[in-house]
């Protein structure tokens, strides 16, 4: 016992540094994805073929690659091409347009599950595009889009562990680094547990955002014990 | 003024209205019957700009609605300018339509604050008076879900109403509704035909109602009118076999 607490005190410093970098790359990633999501996912339905044919094309690109490859494509392949990106922006960038594009769906398709008389009642009532959007219909679709980005970010946390690849000194790079002192067990073992710790977190605040959204509508809010059941369901 | 002029309505293969042409007078009170998928929905929805129409026009006051004829061609209007034409148009529909996301009185005032660009306290002082005039007013605070449909219907009515349009589409609004709660609906349009000189158009199975509120009756067939008369002729007298079977059939 005395030995992994040894161990944790020397390694704890880059044990932080580690989680500082996964923390960055998660927040920034899904900041990036969200936008990333919204963006494409409002596109989708545009009466415009083009510009739907165009979303398809993106998010089937995105989807379809490995988020390695693309990884290893923006880091290794553009500065062939003279556009070199910091491994943060790299990073960023890869989590965003991959889980972006995943987002993207989830925001379509919670989009057109808004009842239609919703969206005629908006027309009936002269709403531009924007106010009907920002008023009646996003508030109805983000309710219904929060257990789908609920997943897809615990995923992005995970995903950033391919930081370690172009080697940033993230969590996975670090309790690699920590294999040769502190043994395979524990430090692979720490890192499951902080990984488990931020998506619990990211998880739990997701719900609770959920909840908020729920009763804003009027609709039953989930028991306490459902949000920590479902919060357990998202993360495993 | 309604004006449909040569109007054809198709889905895909499947023409729905086939070169219809009627006029409804500012003021006037018009209930379409006929038998389900005779196309009186799709009327409404024509109007409201629920749906493209295929070919014709479409006037309101003498304004082309959707399309207009330009150096003797049919083209469509700039949405914003259909926009503007719409606004006289208010429409309530079976299912009521309620915003979950806000309180009865937001739902009403949404579109006065938004689009008409009315001061948010007169819009208040507006929504409350016609909830006043609906029955409703002691539950302006109100979430809808906590309303009985009747109550959300009428709700409903009040949120068109607040746009100050000159012409209401009533699309079945009470068929939704447990029997118990169809009266007092009723008698709320009731009192707006009373009260107001808003142009109406009604499709209903409420033959009692179209009686009382209604100048003329519409019978549709197949998308075509089969016949139209006032109600008292049309409900004691009709000239087609199919309207007199269709009457008995609902009644
Ligand atoms: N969106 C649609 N797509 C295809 N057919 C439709 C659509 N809406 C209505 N129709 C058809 O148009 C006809 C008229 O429908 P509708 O106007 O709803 O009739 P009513 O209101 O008199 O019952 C029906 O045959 C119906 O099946
Ligand atoms: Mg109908």
């Amino acid at each position: 016992m005395s030995d992994l607490l040894d161990t944790l005190a020397a390694a704890s410093p880059q044990l932080w540094e580690g989680t500082l970098v996964t923390l960055q790359l998660t927040f920034g990633g899904a900041a990036l994805a969200f936008l990333v999501a919204v963006g494409l996912g409002l596109a989708a339905l545009s009466p415009w073929v083009i510009v739907r044919t165009l979303v398809r094309v993106i998010v089937e690109l995105f989807r379809g690659t490995s988020l390695v490859v693309q990884v290893f494509f923006l880091f290794y392949v553009l500065p062939l091409w003279g556009v070199e990106l910091a491994p943060y922006t790299t990073g960023i960038l890869a989590l965003g347009l991959n889980y972006g594009a995943y987002g993207s769906e989830v925001v379509r398709g919670s989009l057109t599950s808004v009842p239609q008389g919703q969206w005629e009642t908006t027309t009936a009532l002269s709403m531009s595009w924007l106010h009907k959007m920002r008023r009646v219909i996003w508030p109805q679709a983000w309710a219904l889009m929060l257990p789908g980005l609920n997943n897809l970010l615990i995923m992005l946390v995970k995903g950033t562990a391919l930081a370690s690849f172009f080697l940033m000194n993230d969590l996975t790079f670090v309790s690699d680094q920590m294999r040769r002192t502190a043994g395979t067990f524990t430090s692979y073992g720490i890192a499951m547990v902080i990984y488990l710790l931020i998506a619990l977190a990211l998880s739990w605040a997701l719900r609770v955002l959920e909840a908020r959204a729920l009763r804003r509508l009027g609709l039953r809010e989930p028991t306490k014990g459902e949000t920590a059941k479902a919060t357990a369901e998202a993360v495993a | 003024m309604i004006h449909f002029q040569d109007v054809v309505k198709r889905f895909g293969d499947t023409t729905v209205l086939d070169g219809l042409d009627f006029t409804v007078a500012p003021g006037e009170r018009v209930t379409l019957i006929g038998p389900s998928g005779s196309g009186k929905t799709t009327i409404l929805r024509l109007l409201m700009t629920l749906e493209d129409l295929t070919e014709g026009f479409i006037y309101v006051d003498g304004e082309p609605l959707t399309h207009e004829l330009r150096d003797g061609k049919r083209v469509a209007r700039r949405p914003r300018d259909v926009s503007k034409t719409r606004r006289r148009i208010g429409m309530v529909f079976q299912q009521f339509n309620l915003f979950p996301n806000m309180s009865v009185l937001e739902n009403i005032t949404e579109a006065p604050i938004h689009v008409l660009g009315k001061p948010k306290q007169e819009a208040r002082e507006d929504a409350l008076r016609i909830l006043e005039q609906v029955g409703l007013r002691e539950r302006a605070n109100a979430h809808p879900m906590q309303l009985s449909g009747g109550q959300q219907q009428r709700v409903a009515i009040a949120r068109a109403l607040a746009m100050h349009p000159e012409i209401l589409l009533l699309d079945e609004v009470t068929s939704a509704l447990d029997p118990e709660l169809v009266g007092d609906v009723l008698e709320v349009l009731r009192e707006i035909a009373r009260t107001t000189n808003i142009t109406m158009l009604i499709v209903t199975h409420e033959m009692q109602f179209a009686r009382d509120v209604s100048n003329r009756v519409l019978m549709f067939d197949s998308g075509r009118i089969l016949e139209e008369a006032e109600p008292d002729k049309m409900f004691s007298h009709p000239e087609h076999e199919r309207t007199r079977r269709f009457l008995q059939a609902i009644l």
